[in-house]
């Protein structure tokens, strides 16, 4: 049998009759026929490259399977890394919704047959606005970074300025993919200035940003909980400085976090946004990222959301609830060119999960897994520090994460990680390149997952491999 | 009994659950989930945790969210997802330049329930993650063969934010050489809003060829703007019409002649893989949608992944980190010094990437043409029979082949009946079929709507999809009123002003529209 007899199960008129039949239908004594468009010399003159195929559904699962088992993962390995993307738990009930067919299959269905999924992103947002105590938020963003640089844009257009402030302390990679989303031709559209912070508490110097912020201020940022783990104390204080001078403060928040801390727009903040990953998400080696974006509900900021709003309205039939698009108009899917930025595909199902997730916990489940998470790290902080030659970092208080220095150990975070492997556990991020002003430091990250044994393994562990 | 055989027409009703907004179902005290709690040991080593949290930044209230107990959110959410047509239960002909092409269930039953993706950490040590960093390798190399380019990134999560990536490539390109003086871009009316939107929001001015009598982009108006200020050129082929443009290399001939880069947008790629590359046609850049054309499942709109791919001296501007391997063992590379830095975090979405994988593992070189090839007959199949449906009109190019999809117009229809494009589409869905595609804005084909019967369809799904438009038309001439009250046998009924945007009426979330509601508006 010729390879073009097989029949794929994927390709139900790959049977030769059929397509004999079709191109019969269609005038056509062959396929190349159908290509008559395309000049003879743009087209492969050969079969391409690829590797032989697997053909049956065994054999490739056998195959693909055999190449993930050289992975190691988070389930047969400890692992205590963080910044950005972390191990929570994740309710059966957010894989069984995010794994229906109905749900992973669909796209941009109108507000009719697709009427669930309309109505599970709308209230995806509401739940993010209780969450968030703040009303508008519109479909997601890609992750935490990519809502981070659309806040500053909002900002930057809704205060007609040209500049934002931005902490030295944030996440490198967010810094990166901001710079790259503020940039322009020769110039940055939104120019970046960085304000310190003070390597004992990690804090922002407000003596630099009072010396930094001017009338040009579109935004001042901060991370809280930050990227390094502390908890930003002046918040407040900030968003004083920030309004004083009109800006707007963003903040970039841990979203598990807020069963404990202050939501930002209980201390000021114009904008929430971050990553919901934390809500429901497995970590897919970095595919379970999704971003927020949220504001209060004034004309002058929903007018600036990039991304598609899905509105709660009412059929022609009493009390019937449907869905319309908002201001469609804003999104470069109505206007080309002259949307706000560029919408697309972004983390719909994500989104679907983290609003079934924040269902499933309530008020009550919030509350208790920041507690939890808190608890559990702040322990693990405690056991670390009493390990001779390790410190912490930062004196701040902290959520999730914190930073462990081992210059006093005469041993890298590489070399040390490298020792923990051997235990079966990732150690924490070293992030000794990103701050050298931190020494050889590691971002330890402890989520409610963690017990305490698990913790005492760690401790055993890192003793062994510092001393 | 079942589907009709004379009219193939089915006696169709989707779920209507008339269901409740989560708030709504709130019982005060419910759980739907219990947390993990930390030990007595640790409570009583650090306490309650949350104590050294300042005041004013401690939550002093519970978030407003509703209390339901874990069977009724399961259930909830069943059935909003039984309120969805995904295209595993409808036959997605529908959604043309999307590519609805079935997602097997293998790959999906591989990676997202094998730890060794849905538990990886991106950060994790690179010998732990040998297995996935390989998949991405090879994932490389295919893509690489089937478009000729050498270098590869899966860092984008989807097409919009491959586009970006590739204005920023091009961004940088020019400004390595000093050249500033280049701030335009020109794109297609007929190419996706993304090809005009990214690069505008990476700084760029853009100029957008409209068609001329064939449909093709307007060569002398390109011809007219390309200039010493021309960065790069984006543009599809064939474009969202399925029109492929045979003198595409006149476009890139005259870009590159004023110094300008030229991206291919390979979203409407999936009728030409393994015939024609963008290699050969002269691009510089490309970038292809891994959840259309590689069969990862569109997720109610992502997460997804865009793939771009360069020539070899654009690769030290890809964003970091690049993949590589040295025979032995595959690594992360973070030192490109001239890269655009990162545009996602981490490094892609690996989960797509496996199932990007699988599928072209599982079909290699023989199986992807003819994925292509059938995807290419499907749809001249389709287009001969709905040229016979009353009503429908096919603009442009009489007489030439389309490739994997054909944006139609009711243009006829609507002026026979004054049942549009909309009016029709709301209708489908009574027939078990999901909303078509018209066409992005601004509509320049009339009461449009764009069909893409991709290599998953079966002739007898193409019939029965061509019947239920087919019976639609003559419900417009013969009762208008049905159609244009459609839907009738969906979750819902119409929504009056499907576009709500008075400030009095906008609520995007409930705590939203209870406020409206209570002002007297929503």
């Amino acid at each position: 049998m010729s390879e073009s007899r097989i029949v794929y199960p994927y390709i139900p008129n790959s049977v030769p009759e059929v397509k004999a039949q079709m191109l019969k239908e269609v005038g056509a004594s062959n396929i190349t026929e159908l290509y008559s468009e395309i000049p003879e010399h743009l087209k492969i003159q050969r079969k391409m490259n690829l590797p032989e195929p697997i053909l049956d559904e065994y054999s490739l699962r056998r195959h693909v399977e055999g190449l993930l088992d050289r992975n190691q993962n988070c389930k047969n390995y400890l692992s205590f890394l963080g910044a950005g993307c972390a191990q929570h738990f994740v309710p059966a009930v957010c894989d069984e919704i995010n794994g229906r067919g109905e749900f992973l299959t669909a796209y941009v269905g109108e507000s009719y047959a697709d009427h669930g999924k309309w109505q599970a992103l709308f209230e995806y947002a509401s739940l993010m606005g209780e969450l968030l105590d703040m009303d508008i938020l519109s479909c997601p963003l890609y992750d935490g970074s990519a809502a981070v640089g659309t806040a500053l844009r909002m900002a930057a257009r809704v205060r007609g300025r040209g500049q934002v402030l931005l902490p030295r302390s944030m996440s490198p990679d967010t810094l990166s993919i901001v710079k790259n989303y503020l940039q322009g031709i020769g110039a940055p559209q939104v120019a970046i200035e960085m304000i310190n912070f003070d390597t004992e508490t990690g804090l922002l110097d407000l003596d630099d940003l009072r010396s930094k912020i001017s009338d040009n201020t579109a935004a001042v940022l901060i991370e809280n909980p930050s990227y390094l783990g502390f908890i930003e104390t002046q918040a407040e204080e900030i968003g004083t400085i920030a309004r004083d001078a009109g800006a707007d403060l963003i903040v970039q928040t841990d979203p598990i976090s807020l069963g404990a801390l202050a939501p930002p727009a209980h201390y000021g903040a114009d904008f929430a946004c971050g990553d919901f990953q934390p809500l429901g998400m497995h970590m897919q080696c970095g595919g379970g990222q999704g971003g927020f974006v949220a504001a209060h509900d004034d004309m002058k900021y929903i007018a600036e959301f990039k991304d598609l709003m899905f509105g709660l309205t009412e059929t022609v039939k009493d009390g019937e609830w449907g869905f319309g698009e908002v201001l469609y108009d804003r999104t470069s899917y109505g206007s080309r060119e002259k949307g706000k930025e560029y919408t697309g595909t972004t983390t719909g199902l994500l989104a679907i999960t983290a609003g079934v997730y924040l269902s499933l916990m309530g008020p009550k489940g919030m509350e208790e897994v920041s507690q939890t998470i808190m608890q559990k790290s702040q322990y693990t902080a405690l056991r670390i520090s009493q390990i001779p030659g390790l410190r912490l970092a930062f004196s701040t208080p902290f959520f999730k994460e914190f930073v462990v220095n081992f210059d006093d150990t005469n041993t890298s975070v590489g070399e040390v990680n490298r020792r923990l492997l051997e235990h079966k556990i990732f150690g924490g991020k070293d992030v000794s390149a990103e701050f050298p002003e931190l020494g050889q430091s590691a971002l330890y990250c402890v989520t409610e997952i963690m017990t305490q044994k698990d913790i005492d393994s760690l401790v055993q562990a890192l003793t062994a491999s510092t001393q | 009994m079942g589907r009709d055989n004379e009219t193939l027409l089915r006696k169709f009703h989707q779920a209507r659950w008339d269901e409740e907004i989560i708030f709504e179902q709130s019982v005060p005290g419910e759980r739907g989930v219990l947390v993990p709690k930390a030990e007595s040991q640790i409570q009583d080593a650090v306490g309650d945790g949350v104590s050294v949290i300042p005041d004013n930044l401690r939550r002093k209230t519970p978030a407003a969210l509703p209390e339901v107990n874990q069977v009724r959110v399961n259930r909830h959410f069943m059935r909003l997802s039984q309120e969805t047509l995904g295209t595993d239960v409808t036959i997605d002909i529908s959604q043309g330049t999307c590519t609805m092409k079935y997602s097997p269930k293998i790959q999906e039953h591989i990676a997202t329930r094998d730890p060794g993706v849905a538990e990886v950490h991106p950060l994790q040590d690179e010998n732990t993650i040998q297995g996935i960093l390989e998949i991405y390798h090879h994932l490389e190399q295919f893509l690489q063969e089937i478009s000729g380019l050498e270098y590869f990134t899966f860092q984008p999560g989807g097409g919009a934010q491959a586009v970006y990536t590739n204005a920023s490539i091009i961004r940088a390109y020019h400004a390595s050489r000093g050249d500033h003086q280049r701030d335009e871009i020109i794109t297609t009316m007929f190419s996706h809003p993304c090809d005009a939107a990214s690069p505008a929001t990476a700084g760029y001015k853009v100029i957008t060829l409209m068609p001329d009598s064939g449909g093709y982009p307007d060569l002398g108006a390109l011809k007219a703007a390309i200039s010493e200020r021309t960065a790069g050129i984006f543009i599809t082929n064939p474009e969202d019409t399925g029109i492929y443009n045979p003198n595409i290399e006149e476009y890139v001939k005259s870009a590159h002649g004023a110094g300008a880069l030229c991206a291919y947008d390979q979203a409407n790629a999936n009728g030409m893989l393994g015939i024609a590359r963008a290699k050969e046609a002269g691009f510089d850049l490309c970038h292809f949608n891994v959840h259309k054309t590689f069969s990862a499942p569109h997720c109610c709109m992502g997460p997804a992944m865009g793939a771009v791919g360069v020539r070899t001296e654009l690769a030290k501007f890809l964003p970091t980190p690049t993949i590589e391997f040295d025979g032995q063992r595959y690594s992360l590379n973070y030192d490109h010094p001239e890269s655009i830095g990162k545009v996602r975090s981490f490094w892609g979405n690996a989960a797509i990437a496996v199932k990007a994988y699988a599928w072209i593992m599982q079909l290699g070189a023989d199986g992807l043409r003819e994925a292509a090839e059938c995807a290419v007959l499907n749809n001249n199949y389709m287009e001969k029979k709905l040229r016979e449906v009353p009503g429908v009109v096919v603009q442009y190019a009489e007489g030439k082949r389309r490739m994997e999809q054909v944006r139609y117009s009711w243009d006829k229809l609507q002026k026979d009946t004054g049942v549009g494009t909309d009016d029709v589409n709301r209708r489908l869905v009574d027939y078990g079929i999901q909303h078509y595609w018209t066409s992005h804005h601004p509509w320049i084909v009339p009461e449009p709507f764009t069909l893409e019967p991709c290599e998953s369809y079966s002739k007898d799904d193409i019939d029965e999809y061509v019947a239920a438009l087919r019976q639609i038309s003559k419900e417009a001439y013969e009762n208008p009123d049905l159609v244009k009250n459609a839907p009738h046998n969906s979750v819902v009924h119409r929504v009056p002003a499907p576009s709500i945007d008075e400030p009095e009426r906008i609520a995007v979330t409930w705590r939203q529209y209870l406020k409206k509601r209570e002002a007297g508006g929503g």
